[in-house]
């Protein structure tokens, strides 16, 4: 049976190490936002040896576009992106210190043991459910890339965002293995 | 001749774009309710719980149920006895488009394929027009996210492949596209016309509301049988696992060139939006 489990960002290794896939996280703290075309600047940055514009150690970065924030409100509707647009920069972050993402949907070969390699760790969100974890989500703040409009960077401070973990430290993967444990013969 | 002005159809159109995305149809919560009954995962019945109140808030708080607010995709029947007066149809829709994201808080997501720069306004709409007899105009709009979107495919199949290889390729993309496109979902099928024809088919098919029967009574079987087949692959709400993977599948046939078999998927997330009004 799945445990459920209250994180505090910024994550460490202690955090991440005894997460395994199917259990339920409540993460509490600041995590920042990015999509593809974020990430491609946050890449190019790196290339250049320039600052990221936020501390990337122990970092969860959670891909989302939010749609606009109605009077009164932090935030609009933010359910999780598809996150393989962002397998082909994922690793390099992971290697500079990002220890957590969010999204939906599987990953590659490459981030699967990027994520064994420098223990971080990958939560899916549910799909979909954007009213529902725009709940959780207490501030948005846009820190770079106002340009991108829905992709801009945003700092957000969430309280008990509900998450699974979906890829961990030891290999495990539970869009697979889920998949596997309620398949039926044709 | 019925005169109708174009500024009521902008009306139309903003309004359902907003209802669209904020209320989910009473057919998908009632589809979420009846599989929660049947689904063997516990995480599974969760995140169909969660779906359920995910529709609660947002109709409770007026937000959209997704943040992917869609491409808005435009059905619009017109009756040959209306003439639209005070400007361009096509317009008026995109207008209607314009002012319901603005209105409603909804996210603009049209952009250049190449530069990939957002429009900002999240038109041009996809209008489908039809002329049919009578003095009326139905409109229906079906915000339509990426995600799900992404996973749907048009095929030109050997007829000789037939109706088993039909089910073999429906069968493959839903196990192919796991948990992107945000199960459980809803497969529209269209099968036979042309190449365009067949993927026009399969959307309107995603338009057939959930627990309605298909008349023909030979797809009737065959939606039943991929519906059981798809639930045995095990994706499961939110891909987690579980029996829930589809809550339905929806057919729509038409005949076909002798040397082509067109089959076209198009796999609507489990936010199945859309909204009607008849003027
Ligand atoms: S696939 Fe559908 S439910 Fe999932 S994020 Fe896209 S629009 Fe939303």
């Amino acid at each position: 049976m799945s445990r459920e489990i209250r994180l505090e960002t910024p994550l460490t290794d202690a955090d991440v190490i005894p997460l395994r896939i199917g259990d339920r996280v409540l993460l509490s703290g600041i995590i920042y936002t990015a999509r593809d075309a974020a990430h491609k600047r946050l890449i190019d940055l790196m290339d250049n040896n320039q600052p990221l514009p936020f501390d990337i150690q122990g970092a969860v970065i959670y891909y989302v576009g939010p749609a606009p924030a109605p009077p009164g409100k932090p935030i609009g509707s933010a359910g999780p992106t598809t996150s393989y647009r962002m397998d082909p920069f994922a690793p390099r972050l992971m290697a500079a210190g990002l220890k957590g993402m969010i999204g939906k949907g599987n990953r590659s070969q490459e981030v699967i043991e990027a994520i064994q390699k420098h223990k971080a760790i990958y939560f899916g969100a549910i799909g979909g459910a954007g009213a529902l974890i725009a709940k959780s989500i207490v501030s948005s703040e846009i820190i770079a890339y106002e340009d991108l409009g829905p992709e801009a960077i945003r700092r957000l401070e969430v309280r008990d965002l509900p998450l699974f973990v979906i890829n961990d430290t030891v290999g495990g993967d539970l869009y697979q293995e889920g998949m596997k444990r309620y398949a039926q013969a044709p | 001749m019925r005169e109708i002005p174009v500024s009521e159809i902008t009306e139309t159109v903003a309004r359902l774009c907003i209802e669209a995305n904020i209320d989910l149809g009473a057919d998908v919560e009632e589809a979420f309710r009846r599989m929660k009954e049947t689904e063997d995962s516990p995480t599974g019945k969760e995140v169909l719980d969660l779906l359920l109140k995910n529709a609660q808030i947002a109709r409770e708080e007026r937000m959209p149920i997704c943040q992917d607010t869609g491409l808005a995709v435009v059905f619009i029947d017109v009756g040959q006895d209306v003439h639209f007066t005070g400007g361009s149809l096509e317009e008026a829709i995109h207008e209607g488009v314009r002012q319901g994201y603005e209105k409603g808080y909804l996210r603009k997501s049209t952009c250049h394929p190449f530069t990939r720069k957002n429009l900002g306004d999240n038109t041009p709409a996809i209008i489908h027009t039809r002329i049919v007899p009578g003095d009326k105009v139905r409109i229906v709009v079906e915000p339509k996210g990426g995600g799900s979107e992404n996973m749907s495919r048009v095929v030109m199949l050997a007829p000789a492949e037939g109706i088993e290889g039909i089910k073999a390729y429906i069968l493959q993309r839903v196990k192919e596209s796991g948990s992107n496109p945000c199960p459980p979902i809803v497969v529209g099928v269209g099968i036979g016309g042309t190449f365009e024809r067949a993927a026009f088919l399969a959307k309107k098919a995603t338009l057939r509301p959930i627990g309605t029967k298909n008349p023909d009574p030979e797809l009737d079987a065959l939606e039943q049988e991929l519906l059981e087949k798809i639930n045995k692959i095990g994706i499961g709400p939110g891909g987690l696992g579980g029996r829930t993977t589809a809550l339905s599948v929806h057919i729509e046939m038409m005949p076909c060139h002798i040397a082509s078999l067109p089959l076209a998927v198009n796999i609507q997330c489990h936010a199945g939006r859309h909204k009607e009004a008849i003027l």
